[in-house]
């Protein structure tokens, strides 16, 4: 069984190496600076213990006010999965150190994450659209890409026919 | 005499793609010197579709992702999904998802399998032989929910509907029967000169290279890296079956060929053990919704509001790890769905296999890593 190693273990092992680096820790995930990213990856990567030499997963999540870039890391000598953060705080400008000289997996991930979402990541080799063509207008997955008028959002807010009345939910 | 550099524009359009893919190849000769992937012919923006549907209405997107192998797409997605709402699915469902998975991934494994034969120019009969096995395996699917290829078949929580009497006898009987078809095949197809000569040696991907491009599956193992998620991270009922993880020795297109083989080997002994062991109950798991549910019948709720939160579910499908991170933020619909798709992610070391190789090589190198474009581009 692939353990999940604590967020809060994680965030305590990048803390005793790099103190300032560890932004918030919780069970699920650990949440790093995004400047430290480079040098906490690399150290997540070659410490025998942690040895999170495989990147399952790159994305993005659109927070509203920031971005948030999740990296769900796996070690395939010890078996255990870990989830890491880093935040993006600049909506209109979203920017991250990119991790392809850490993991060669993350290449083609995060030029998906660069087309569908506009996060640029800072040092990538290669950072073009993947999926669209070059000259889309705008970043689809953002939240704010496609804005009905009356400043509705695209998306399901209840059930139709649910009880309640009132839309709830994301407005 | 000068000479410069030629650019050869391989695809969309090109029956040894798979799809629409396109590669542009710099060739210099017929040495290949540099590879650019172009890519997003059939992208359909479903993560961004998925944030307006409800956590129930995104599973026939799973199907259409890797549509060569519906089930294990729907599996991956109700595996996050349960994780996020902390709901367990009854021990029948779990045993079905594991047949049904293990059909599929024979059915999958078949048509790569017949499709490499064919990109070194055995021209349609291997695949046809193996499309035979196939269709036996879709019309089981068809007798469990309806649909050969878009089965839509598990829920959050258990599955759409228990198989009908008649699946078990058929399922015996077909799993009879192909022990006989994989003798043949190897005959056929192991020691074939012109697919050892063509794929020995060919597109070798070395292990630390497979495992920092985050390669998965069929491609990881033939590399010779022993990690399969149903054994290192068991998911429905696969802690309960023997069987082996199965590794190649050099990485080398006809590796990823073996390895594939002997998993459809594997597979059919998984069947085996686990048409005997299933036991009987309900397949969906009584789940307190807000919608209309019939008496004493629990099936899907379509009203689920899973709690804030987030979750990434993982599974083994037949071209490797394929995943679904689902966040939700407490609504009906997921507010961020985003797919791992082993395809997408298994051609990221391509330019280093063809590189230094020829034209004819890059088909079956292609060939090999076993791309779905439905799920390389979404």
């Amino acid at each position: 069984m692939t353990a999940d190693l604590s967020g809060l273990d994680l965030g305590q092992r990048i803390q005793q190496k790099f103190p300032d680096a560890v932004v918030d820790a919780r069970p699920e995930w650990t949440e790093v600076r995004a400047d430290r990213l480079v040098e906490v990856c690399t150290f997540l990567r070659d410490d025998p213990e942690l040895n999170f030499q495989y990147l399952s997963s790159l994305t993005g999540v659109d927070r509203l006010d920031h971005f948030e870039v999740v990296y769900h890391l796996l070690s395939i000598g010890r078996n255990q999965a870990s989830t890491l953060k880093a935040r993006c705080h600049d909506h209109e400008n979203p920017e991250v150190p990119s991790v392809v000289s850490v993991w060669r997996g993350a290449h083609l991930q995060e030029r998906e994450t660069f087309d569908l979402m506009g996060i640029r990541f800072r040092g990538h080799p290669d950072l073009r659209r993947v999926f669209l063509w070059e000259g889309f207008p705008g970043h689809p997955l953002r939240k704010d890409w496609l804005n009905f008028p009356g400043g509705q959002m695209a998306g399901l807010e209840r059930f139709p026919g649910e009880p309640g009345g009132k839309l709830e939910g994301r407005g | 005499m000068k000479t410069e550099p030629f650019v050869v524009s391989f695809g969309p359009q090109h029956p040894s793609t798979h799809g629409v893919f396109r590669m542009r190849l710099t060739l210099d000769g017929e040495q290949i010197t540099d590879l650019d992937m172009v890519i997003g012919y059939l992208h359909r923006s479903m993560e961004k579709l998925a944030e307006e549907r409800s956590f129930t209405q995104n599973i026939p997107f799973t199907d259409r992702t890797d549509y060569i192998s519906a089930m294990t797409g729907n599996l991956a997605y109700v595996l996050a999904a349960e994780k996020l709402c902390g709901i367990e699915p009854p021990e029948r469902a779990q045993w079905l998802r594991v047949i049904m998975s293990e059909l599929q991934r024979f059915a999958s494994h078949s048509m790569a399998v017949g499709f490499l034969a064919n990109d070194c120019g055995a021209w349609q009969t291997p695949i046809m032989h193996m499309l035979r096995d196939r269709e036996k395996v879709l019309d089981l699917f068809e007798m469990a929910c309806g649909a050969r290829l878009t089965t839509n078949y598990m829920r959050i929580g258990g599955l759409s509907r228990d198989i009908p009497p008649e699946f078990m006898p058929a399922a015996r009987k077909l799993i009879a029967e192909l022990p006989k078809r994989m003798d043949e095949y190897e005959d056929l197809l192991l020691e074939n000169e012109i697919i050892v000569i063509r794929s020995r040696g060919i597109g070798v991907l070395p292990a630390e290279l497979a495992i920092a491009s985050s390669v998965s599956g069929p491609m990881l193992r033939g590399s010779g890296v022993a990690w399969d998620i149903r054994k290192a991270d068991p998911y429905a009922a696969y802690d309960k079956i023997d069987f082996d993880i199965c590794v190649g020795t050099n990485g080398d297109v006809y590796d990823r060929f073996l390895v594939r083989l002997a998993e459809m080997r594997q597979s059919i002994r998984i069947l085996e053990q686990a048409l005997d062991m299933i036991p009987a109950g309900p397949v969906h798991a009584q789940i307190a919704t807000a919608t209309v549910q019939p008496e004493g019948v629990p099936s899907a709720p379509l009203a689920l509001r899973p709690p804030a939160g987030e979750a990434y579910g993982r599974i083994e499908s037949p071209r490797g790890e394929l995943g679904f991170y689902v966040v939700s933020d407490g609504g009906p619909a997921p507010y961020r769905f985003h797919i791992r798709s082993p395809s997408y992610i298994n051609l990221t070391p391509l330019k280093e296999m063809v590189v230094g190789m020829t034209v004819a090589d890059a088909v079956m190198i292609l060939g090999s890593v076993d791309i779905v474009l439905g799920e390389v581009d979404r």
